[in-house]
């Protein structure tokens, strides 16, 4: 793998950036949204109730981190998007540019775009509505590493989806966070969902992030070892993600999709 | 005795089947260096699909590709990293400027001193004045122009140029056919030109395919060709080709 082709697609986002501030806007602008929402709403039921429940950071944590994925996620899949909008596969693919180097720049690129965001969001949710990162110490880093590894797989294997099926697709990759919530247990635990809903759970990373979230939250011991199988997942799950996007690429490329990728009518 | 130039471009035996469709039939010829070899035929003889397989953007049913002597695939990012395309359906992103998009496309090909091969490169299109111009702004004519200086980033030794003048004036077009001439005549690279100006193909081409149904039915010299086959012209030659695509093989020509 080459550093200077990685550079040209990484590049290529920071120039859209650059010209055309208003892409800018999303990285902050649902994030501060959801931050403003449910800081008030846990301000609510904080001021409410004698439940012993922190309200700030059991939902304001679990919004904060599950954003953090959606971002990362996002910004895989917004980079790529890119290069569907534009038509621009053709000369990206004839390049000689391998699709190792390709999708590193997109990940390299959702890693800046996402770190905007989760400053914006943390800034907001320490200033205004006091939440603070320090009960959860040492288990902020697998937290975060682990969230930030599946939202690069599933990224990945939404960018996939886009490539075999086609620019239409985009819209079955948008919703696909809000579909993954109610299973990852992002303000439950997970021991709340039918049985059915546990085994699909079992399969998502972030079930465990939350699970450990509110363990720590609650004074109540981590169970590390559960960590430690959600990340094992994640990593499975991006190097699965990765193979996904290769595999489609050579279908795309046997069949002659991607020749003709630039029709939006490609099914 | 002087020795052939090098070929750049091998085509052997190449197909293309699309379901029961063949798309492309057992096709092959190759491009030395300093030649331009017209590619011709009627809208869906196969000519783009060929283009794609050379590109590596659409994989052979079977056959093979060869550029500079590395097999497409095979070692296709080395064959592509000495090949380079131009072609009016495959525009650059629109919301990059001009010297954005080279820059980018220059850090893909990894083009070294990249910084110097860009000014010469606009200087040679005459794009220094809109380089902080957005190609989605431009004239057709321009992003052509765009697109050829891409073409030329990494000094391809094969360059593939689909209609790169069918957006241009006279005047540009002109000046377009004589710097791919001088490029050729250089040495430097071989180049398959498709167009479907048969004024442009007689000034240019120092040897034409004529493709139908996917088959090479002719090939030959395009100053030479009509006359061998009862045309005045290649105009002629073409429309006759495009309207009895069932014509004698293409050994029975030779």
């Amino acid at each position: 793998m080459k550093l200077r082709p990685v550079g040209g697609i990484v590049l290529r986002q920071l120039y859209l950036m650059r010209s055309s501030p208003i892409r800018v806007i999303p990285m902050f602008a649902w994030v501060v949204v959801d931050i403003v929402l449910w800081g008030f709403i846990a301000r609510y039921l904080n001021s409410i109730g004698n439940s012993g429940i922190d309200f700030t950071a059991q939902l304001l944590g679990a919004v904060l981190f599950w954003d953090f994925f959606t971002r990362i996620m996002q910004g895989v899949t917004v980079a790529f998007l890119e290069d569907v909008w534009s038509r621009n596969f053709l000369n990206l693919f004839a390049a000689p540019l391998l699709i190792s180097e390709y999708v590193c720049g997109l990940v390299i690129t959702s890693i800046g775009t996402s770190a905007f965001g989760l400053l914006a969001m943390l800034i907001l949710a320490t200033s205004i509505f006091g939440l603070s990162f320090f009960p959860l110490g040492a288990l902020l880093i697998p937290i975060v590493g682990l969230l930030f590894v599946f939202g690069l797989a599933l990224g990945i294997l939404a960018s996939a989806m886009v490539l075999r099926w086609g620019p239409a697709s985009e819209w079955l990759i948008w919703p696909i966070p809000a579909l993954l919530a109610p299973f990852a247990g992002v303000f439950y635990p997970i021991a709340t969902l039918p049985t059915w809903m546990q085994t699909v759970a079992a399969a998502l990373p972030p079930s465990y992030v939350f699970e450990a979230l509110r363990s720590a939250l609650a004074g109540r011991p981590v169970a590390t070892d559960s960590l430690l199988w959600g990340g094992t997942l994640a990593l499975a799950q991006v190097v699965l993600s990765a193979a996904v996007f290769g595999y489609v690429h050579r279908y795309v490329v046997r069949s002659g999709l991607l020749a003709r990728y630039s029709a939006e009518n490609v099914a | 005795m002087i020795s052939a130039p090098p070929v750049v471009l091998e085509v052997r035996a190449l197909s293309k089947q699309f379901g029961a469709m063949p798309a492309v039939v057992d096709v092959s010829f190759s491009i030395r260096r300093g030649e331009i070899v017209g590619l011709l035929g009627p809208n869906g003889a196969g000519k783009t699909t060929t283009i794609s397989m050379i590109l590596g953007v659409l994989d052979a049913s079977s056959g093979s590709v060869s550029v500079a002597g590395l097999d497409i695939g095979q070692r296709r990012a080395q064959a592509l990293a000495r090949s380079n395309f131009a072609a009016t359906y495959a525009t650059l992103p629109g919301n990059l400027t001009v010297i954005q998009n080279l820059r980018v496309f220059g850090l893909l090909y990894c083009v070294p001193a990249l910084g110097e091969r860009l000014e010469a490169l606009l200087r040679q299109f005459d794009l220094d004045h809109l380089r902080n111009a957005r190609y989605g702004v431009l004239s057709s004519g321009e992003q052509t122009r765009v697109n050829l200086a891409k073409a030329l980033l990494n000094r391809p030794e094969l360059l593939l140029l689909d209609e790169p003048t069918a957006s241009l004036d006279p005047s540009a077009a002109l000046s377009i056919r004589q710097q791919m001439r001088a490029l050729a005549q250089q040495g430097d690279c071989g180049i398959l030109w498709t167009s479907h100006n048969m004024y442009e193909v007689e000034q240019v081409c120092d040897r034409v395919l004529f493709l139908s149904r996917g088959r090479i039915l002719l090939e030959g010299d395009p100053r030479r060709l009509p006359g061998q086959h009862g045309a005045r012209t290649l105009e002629e030659l073409f429309i006759h080709i495009a309207r009895e695509p069932l014509a004698p093989s293409r050994e029975e020509h030779r």
